[in-house]
């Protein structure tokens, strides 16, 4: 599986990507081929604000529901829209065109706490 | 565990891409390519299931159709040999002990195509029934069964076989050949689409599979998995055993009356199915659609303001319909097309209607 070593991981399986005080917030390639094809997204609302850890929204395939944790604390500026009319995207893009939410970070310093793409490829290892 | 069990066509499906999964004690295929496209293939071309899980039960003798007529619910007089049947098989309770196809084979021999997950409890129940000269055979693991579902299915199989398939009509069969190879060509399915299912020896699994796949290739036939086996008997408003009907559940319950025939010599279930019908149904089995986006998924309650009036069995988001669909059981009172109610997802609750069945038909 290619990871993005200019992205940051998390155990839940999630990609950020940092630009400037954005965070682009998605699901690596390996959930989204554990959940196969996603049928639903609770997205949650532009404006609201979350804690790191907090439930920002829920991914559905047709096996499983799984709650979305925001990895990093932050005001939600955007939401993928396009992910609404096409979620197909989420399975054959996910580490880039399907993309979650954009979040503008509250607190830099929690990016440290995140994985390296070599990290996680390292932690991906140890599940299989 | 116990090993999982392999079919005849586990091969194929490896090399296809096939994602294998443990279903009913078998390692089977949920999907190939993905849910979707297979969905789509089984409603505008065709797709080819394995369905060889499904088990095969056959009795035979003098007296099997008198045992025949003990176990289910529909009248075997009235159905000839070469037709096929739905019938509910039930305890004496009314409830289902399974769902099954029953296939009229001759005067005196029947075979019962049952679920799976099931395969063990029916044959032992069957056993259990037997009166007079009948014997009972389970050959299971002696037949492959593939079925060929869509609109293009029929000239598929037409091409593999000198049955002239205009003559075979729903729910009826033939013992006869494709690909040179003998199999029961029935005209049934569980997808709602014009579609074939197809029963022969094991040893010819692959050769069968094959033969199919080069001949379908050009009209779209695609390998299609459990996942889209799912969606698409969900929006034909075929029930699911296990999901929407089960040992807890009457056919008068699930909607499926028409199944039963009262006016036959007695059969399991009967006296309790009469005298349900006589007390009134506490619950129906019905169709819905949410009213908005989400995803209904079995064991999801259904409230009334704050009284929960009843649960889901089946749901998904429906590929071919676009809504978020489902079948649950609601008390009596809320089963009139239009009604409508909440359904619990997570902490929120989403309005839906209960909505005739099928949710999908077929474009004229």
């Amino acid at each position: 599986m290619k990871l993005n070593s200019a992205y940051k991981y998390t155990k839940d399986h999630e990609w950020v990507d940092i630009e400037g005080e954005i965070a682009t917030i998605g699901i690596t390639a390996h959930a989204a081929e554990q959940l196969g094809d996603v049928v639903f997204i609770e997205f949650p609302e532009v404006g609201s604000v979350f804690d790191k850890g907090d439930v920002f929204g829920v991914v559905e395939s047709v096996k499983a529901a799984v709650d979305c944790y925001i990895p990093v604390s932050g005001e939600i500026v955007e939401i993928n829209e396009d992910l609404e009319s096409a979620l197909e995207i989420m399975n054959d893009d996910p580490e880039n065109e399907g993309w979650i939410i954009k979040v503008r970070l509250a607190d830099t310093s929690e990016l440290d706490e995140l994985l390296s793409a070599d990290d996680y490829a390292e932690y991906l290892s140890t599940l299989e | 565990m116990t090993q999982l069990k392999q079919t005849g066509l586990y091969k194929a499906h490896i090399e296809a891409g096939g994602k294998m999964v443990p279903f009913a004690g078998f390692e089977l295929p949920i999907q190939y390519d993905s849910i979707k496209s297979e969905h789509i293939a089984v409603r505008t071309a065709a797709g080819m299931f394995d369905v060889s899980h499904m088990g095969e039960i056959f009795l035979s003798g003098p007296d099997a159709i008198a045992n025949v007529q003990k176990l289910v619910t529909q009248n075997m007089d009235k159905i000839k040999p070469n037709r096929a049947v739905y019938s509910g098989m039930l305890y004496e309770n009314g409830t289902f002990v399974d769902d099954i196809l029953v296939y009229r084979m001759a005067e005196n021999e029947f075979m019962l195509v049952v679920n799976a997950a099931n395969l063990n409890k029916d044959y032992e129940w069957i056993k259990k029934n037997l009166f007079g000269n009948c014997k009972c055979e389970n050959r299971s693991d002696q037949i492959t069964q593939i079925a060929v579902q869509g609109p293009e299915s029929k000239q598929i199989v037409q091409k593999l076989t000198s049955l002239n398939l205009d003559d075979l009509k729903y729910y009826r069969f033939r013992n006869d050949h494709i690909a040179n190879i003998e199999a029961i060509i029935s005209r049934t399915g569980y997808t709602g689409e014009l579609g074939y299912e197809l029963y022969f020896d094991k040893t010819h699994s692959m050769a069968m599979w094959n033969a199919l796949m080069e001949t379908g290739r050009d009209c779209g036939l695609k390998p299609a998995g459990l996942g889209c086996r799912d969606t698409l008997r969900l929006e034909a408003g075929m029930p699911l055993y296990g999901n929407d009907i089960d040992d807890q559940h009457t056919p008068l319950e699930a909607g499926l009356a028409w199944t039963v025939k009262f006016k036959k010599s007695d059969f399991n279930g009967k006296q309790a199915l009469v005298a349900q019908q006589e007390k009134g149904l506490e619950r129906h089995l019905i169709g819905f659609e949410l009213l908005t986006k989400g995803m209904p998924r079995p064991g999801y309650e259904i409230l009334d303001g704050d009284t929960k009036i009843g649960v889901l069995t089946s749901g998904t988001i429906s590929i071919s319909v676009g809504k978020p669909i489902g079948m649950a059981y609601v008390k009596s009172g809320y089963e009139t097309e239009g009604t409508e109610f909440d359904v619990v997802i997570r902490d929120r609750r989403l309005r839906a209607k209960v909505v005739s069945m099928p949710f999908y038909k077929k474009p004229e």
